[in-house]
């Protein structure tokens, strides 16, 4: 299937669909870390008040004991719930009928290696290795692992365009496929577009997907761990 | 023989197949192309394992050119 790029006219290209969002600054590495340490910033906002209240409460009073633990209740329930917003991205949709979907399998087979088959089939994600890090591409959203051992994630929330009627029907095959080969043609133009819904610890995020998908998430952190002991 | 397919409801659809020694049948494959295109879709060769290249003209020589439609931030 691999064809010479050369052969084949224009060169590699900025993905059109960023044009729907021209005034977004193009995705690199550095954006994304500053994007990571935002996100950083602003769990640590909405944690250390609230901890700092339960403290001074009890320091003040200790009877206000059930106030403290509202407080610290609060000081974890919001970071799980960005956490539970991220690991939505890649929460499975209906399936189209048995045909189709076997259909666009095979398709989304071609397009992949054996073991990226093997994870899908166990998971609901494909890997694909970027240089921004490691993806995991589900059917209306992409995980982007990044960092030492994976420890960071980003969540992306992109799907096919529901504005086109015939987005609607595809098997799910097909959506992931459409993602895989938007992030194969610029993968920076396709972090653009995409929403971010969270970026956080890869631990947090783990345990809000569901618990299928959890080994594409180990498998992606282990290629980003091989990768980093490789350049080492 | 390459294939012009079309990612859709039915899994996929091959709207074209051709070779490049057939003129007509590359004359109808580019016609289909074109349509698609029109419509809104998106033509995308796999250029490699992990690459893949958007393309405005058939790329005669490809072995299977994807038409998927655009994206958007869900």
């Amino acid at each position: 299937m691999a064809v010479e790029p050369q052969i084949l006219g224009p060169g590699p290209e900025v993905l059109p669909e960023t044009a729907a969002v021209h005034w977004r600054p193009r995705v690199d590495d550095a954006r994304l870390r500053r994007l990571g340490a935002l996100w950083t910033l602003t769990t640590v906002a909405h944690v250390v008040p609230f901890l700092g209240a339960a403290a001074l409460l009890m320091w003040l009073n200790p009877l206000a004991l059930p106030v403290a633990l509202a407080c610290v209740a609060h000081a974890w329930v919001i970071p799980e719930l960005y956490a539970q917003r991220g690991a939505n991205v890649v929460r499975p949709h209906r399936r189209a009928g048995d045909g189709p979907e076997r259909r666009a399998l095979g398709l989304l087979g071609d397009l992949v290696d054996h073991d990226a088959r093997e994870l899908h089939a166990a998971t609901g994600l494909v890997l694909e290795r970027g240089r921004l890090g490691t993806w995991l591409v589900g059917e209306a959203g992409a995980l982007l692992l990044r960092g030492a051992r994976g420890r960071r994630a980003y969540c992306y929330c992109v799907r096919v365009d529901g504005r086109v009627a015939a987005a609607a029907e595809l098997p799910s095959g097909d959506r992931i496929a459409h993602l895989l080969l938007a992030l194969r043609a610029d993968e920076q133009g396709f972090a653009t577009v995409a929403n971010l819904g969270f970026s956080g610890a890869r631990w947090r995020l783990r345990r809000r997907v569901k618990a299928p998908m959890r080994p594409a998430l180990d498998t992606a952190a282990a290629t980003l761990d091989r990768r980093s002991s490789g350049r080492s | 023989m390459s294939k012009l397919i079309r990612m859709d409801h039915t899994g996929h659809s091959t709207l074209a197949e051709w070779t490049p020694d057939d003129p007509v049948a590359v004359e109808a494959a580019v016609q289909a192309f074109r349509a698609e295109l029109d419509r809104g879709y998106l033509a995308m060769v796999s250029t490699g394992p992990g690459h893949a290249l958007q393309v405005r003209e058939l790329p005669l020589n490809a072995p299977l050119v994807i038409l998927r439609l655009p994206i958007a931030g869900g």
